[in-house]
């Protein structure tokens, strides 16, 4: 063999100079600041080398310069592939608006049982059947759902407490699995239920359709009983009660629990966590309270952000120590917002997405037929403010709810690139759009992000977690194992 | 790296053929005449009689004369030779070479030594000249092998230069061979051109894959290790202009010390560039071609590479990335890492040194290559 001639490193090195590609910046913390892209790619970076990487004057030889350029935040005249590659993850990333709506939420009765203060909508009286929904009414919902072109759909029962109007459940979801003979989506079922009505029937009727059911759970006992009163009292036993027999009849991955943050809450983050891992879950998502319905409205009046996100910080570490001791749990937000910058699709959570995922990612047919573009607008809706309703089973087709001005005029406002603050933001690909709390708060489904309560978590949260996936190895090690 | 089988000795005992011929080998006498045109008889024991036919014979032992035409006489080296195998004979020159070998799991065809990489750690070093009979052959072969077949390999070179004949040597092995799984390697530029990737994918084979290398997630560094400016590019738009066509692609990656630097950066861009890919194979070095000749520049221990390598191989995992690390030998890998190990499949290749014959998981163990005995990691040592 002649002897082969190698060319050195340097006969392949990009000509100099280069130009930048889409990207935000802004300030990370008081260390360090971070330059992100539409397709959820961050690099974090000092200021001088930000300054220097926007003049274009970075040194191609730094670290930091390899990232940015790997990342997709500059690109040179050697090579364009970059626009390939970047075009490609948009578009994955935006398929699921093309998806359309996936959440499909049944409030089958209002009546509930329990008298939790934070609940926007229950009703007490446990027998009247005013607040039930008609057999008629959740069999047009039906032809609505499937008329969703998403592979994948979920139905949602809700209430009040689904459970007190178990016959209905059973009708959605036999008269569901019967369409689905023809229209073969992906379905799945969820029972949002308090638990104290579990029976065998309910039990063997979730094994036979593979339903999920999801519960409350706020904490240590004395928490729970004090925030979830019901005739009686002990609902935090039969909760827990119940979690076990769903367990042991329809298999352990069956249930999950939700938590809810209130002012008594905040300084046993521990606990709580605590509880959850007792009880043998995986998960927790730390939850800040939302401001809709009276009661919780005067809650949240008691609590600022700033309070919830200490209380995060801290539940988010004592988790990061539950893991670090061998105990795999993951805080379902911070697993959202992983999602959101690490795996190509992004995140499917519709209360953070671009434009909003009111109508497009979740419907909910209330108990009346009313249809509501999402639950906290059906929530709003209870305390006078219409503006999500997008029409009536009785009076409206498919295409007049899923047209209708309730809904165009949201979906148009909420794209967070043409949005205030958030155009700017280099938070944006991990952010969303949530034009019923700001309707809520500022009456307006936009907002002055520079007032909202929700930008202030967004970027608390974000700013905490980009730092620890920066600074903390160990941290990162475990964080990233929620993706 | 290819079986090199072409070794001489084939001694003709009666009038030849002119030009070389494609046949496979029979051991059964007794087939049907009508099925006889084709083969080529082996027979192994002292034969008294030729039965008529056949279209040459193959003896391991000197026989009588009044041999029929294309009776040859095998050399020592060919006592491999059996029933099913599809061999290359050319009478001028007096060699035997097998093409395909029944009793291999996997086979590979060479199918061009051109190629338009030059990569610094090249096991099958290109060379430059008119190789096309290479593929004639080939296209002879394919009809003769078993249908049973598990998995035939396309290497070369860099097989996609063939352009429009490499396709339709796909379809002649979905036609001939629908069961037979077909692994291609290829530098992937080619594919850049959408139309040539389209046309792979039309061919619909049923168990196709392209292992396409990638050393990089920047252009440069890339570039340099396959010596060919503007080649990240086009092996990326390759890669992606076959996925669009639904064509399975493997992305392989030779760890080196011209490679290892950006390991976790490379798998990071992979996971999030190119999550869609089927499978990505992280590969120890084989001491053979140039990278025997630039060993010293390219040789990095194992035992040195282990935090970068579980750094890329974890990000790859929990990307959802089906990855396997091929020839490392278990005790130089990280513990984490060895659920990821895979023993290669052609063990012809392997073999085992001293300490091993003590070692508790050497059937586990991949082992070394042949080749490797050159540079051993110091990390060598038996489980107990
Ligand atoms: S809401 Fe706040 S954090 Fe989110 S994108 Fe807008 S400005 Fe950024
Ligand atoms: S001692 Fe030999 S057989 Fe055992 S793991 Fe190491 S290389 Fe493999």
């Amino acid at each position: 063999m002649a002897r082969a001639v190698f060319h050195p490193r340097s006969a392949y090195a990009p000509s100099a100079g280069y130009r930048l590609l889409p990207l935000r910046f802004g300030r990370l913390d008081e260390h360090a600041y971070i330059v992100t892209n539409d397709v959820g790619e961050y690099v974090r970076l000092a200021r001088d080398e930000l300054v220097a990487f926007l003049e274009r004057r970075l040194d191609s030889d730094t670290s930091v310069y390899k990232a940015l350029k790997s990342r997709h935040f500059l690109y040179e005249n050697d090579s364009s592939v970059a626009f390939d590659l970047l075009a490609l993850k948009y578009r994955s990333r935006a398929e699921r608006v093309a998806a359309f709506t996936g959440l499909h939420i049944f409030v089958v009765t209002l009546r509930c049982d329990h008298s939790c203060q934070y609940c926007q909508v229950s009703r007490q009286s446990e027998d009247s059947t005013a607040f039930d929904m008609t057999v008629e009414h959740a069999d047009k919902a039906l032809d609505l759902v499937f008329r969703s072109p998403n592979e994948h759909i979920k139905i949602e029962l809700q209430g009040g407490e689904p459970l007190l109007n178990f016959p209905l459940v059973c009708h959605i979801v036999e008269r569901a699995r019967k369409l689905n003979e023809d229209h073969r989506r992906d379905l799945q079922f969820v029972i949002t239920s308090n638990l104290s009505r579990l029976s065998d029937d309910v039990l063997s009727f979730c094994k036979e359709h593979g339903v999920y059911l999801s519960t409350s759970l706020d904490g240590p006992a004395d928490l729970h009983d004090g925030q979830r009163p019901t005739r009686g009292g002990g609902s935090h036993r039969k909760t827990v009660e119940g979690i076990h027999r769903v367990r042991e009849v329809l298999g352990l991955d069956r249930i999950s629990a939700l938590m809810t943050t209130t002012p008594r809450s905040l300084s046993r983050v521990d606990e709580i966590i605590d509880e959850y891992v007792r009880l043998g879950f995986h998960g927790i998502f730390l939850r800040s309270l939302s401001p809709y319905g009276f009661a919780a409205r005067s809650l949240v009046k008691r609590y600022g952000v700033e309070d919830w996100l200490d209380f995060y910080k801290r539940g988010l570490s004592h988790i990061l120590r539950i893991n670090a001791g061998g105990y795999f749990l993951r805080e379902e937000f911070t697993t959202i917002l992983l999602q959101k910058m690490f795996s190509p699709l992004g995140s499917g959570y519709v209360d953070l997405q671009s434009p909003a995922g009111v109508g497009i990612g979740a419907l909910v047919y209330n108990y009346d037929g009313a249809v509501y573009a999402s639950d906290e607008g059906r929530m709003l809706a209870e305390m006078g403010d219409q503006t999500f309703r997008l029409g009536h089973l009785d009076e409206h087709s498919y295409e007049e709810l899923l047209t209708s001005e309730a809904l165009l005029a949201p979906l148009g406002e909420t794209i967070l690139e043409g949005m205030p603050m958030c155009a700017d933001c280099p938070f944006l690909p991990y952010c969303g759009a949530d034009p019923v709390f700001h309707r809520a708060t500022q009456g307006d489904a936009v907002g002055h992000k520079a007032f909202s309560a929700f930008c202030t978590k967004q970027m608390g949260v974000l700013r905490h977690v980009i730092g620890l996936l920066e600074t903390d190895a160990e941290a990162r090690d475990i964080l990233l194992r929620w993706v | 790296m290819l079986v090199k089988l072409s070794a001489r000795g084939l001694r003709a005992l009666s009038e030849t053929s002119r030009a070389p011929f494609v046949a496979r080998i029979t051991e059964t006498p007794a087939l049907p005449e009508a099925a006889r045109s084709k083969l080529l008889l082996l027979l192994s024991g002292e034969a008294s009689d030729f039965p008529p036919g056949f279209r040459g014979y193959l003896l391991r032992q000197a026989a009588r004369p009044l041999a029929p035409k294309d009776t040859y006489l095998l050399g020592a080296d060919h006592t491999y030779l059996r029933d099913g195998d599809v061999v290359r004979i050319d009478p001028v020159r007096g060699t035997v070479s097998a093409l395909y070998r029944a009793n291999s799991r996997s086979n590979t065809f060479l199918v061009t030594e051109r190629c338009d990489n030059f990569c610094v750690m090249c096991s099958q070093p290109p060379k430059d000249h008119d190789d096309g009979w290479l593929v004639d052959d080939i296209e002879r072969a394919i009809p003769l092998i078993s249908p049973d077949a598990t998995e035939i390999g396309i290497t070369g070179g860099e097989p996609a230069l063939l352009g429009e004949r490499l396709v339709r040597l796909l379809v002649l092995l979905r036609e001939h061979l629908p069961r037979t799984g077909v692994h291609v390697l290829s530098n992937g530029r080619r594919f850049s051109d959408a139309g040539f990737a389209r046309a792979v994918g039309d061919v619909r084979h049923p168990d196709l894959m392209i292992g396409i290398p990638l050393y990089s997630d920047l252009a440069e560094e890339h570039d340099y290790v396959v010596q060919a400016k503007g080649a990240f590019d086009e092996t990326v738009r390759g890669i992606l202009n076959l996925k669009r066509r639904r064509v399975r692609v493997e992305l392989r990656f030779v760890i080196h010390r011209e490679t290892v630097e950006r390991m976790p950066e490379f798998a990071r861009f992979v996971a999030k560039n190119l999550t869609f890919l089927d499978h990505v194979a992280l590969m120890g070095l084989e001491h053979v071609g140039f990278a025997r000749t630039n060993l010293e520049a390219l040789w990095i221990d194992p035992v040195d590479y282990q935090r970068p390598l579980r750094e890329a191989v974890l990000t790859l995992d929990r990307a959802g990335m089906a990855t396997s690390i091929y020839n490392h030998q278990l005790c130089v890998l990280d513990p984490t890492l060895h659920r990821f190990a895979r023993k290669s499949i052609s063990d012809w290749k392997n073999v085992y040194v001293e300490v091993c014959q003590t070692c508790r998981r050497k059937e586990e163990c991949g082992g070394f290559f042949t080749s490797s005995a050159v540079k051993r990691s110091r990390g060598i040592s038996p489980y107990g």
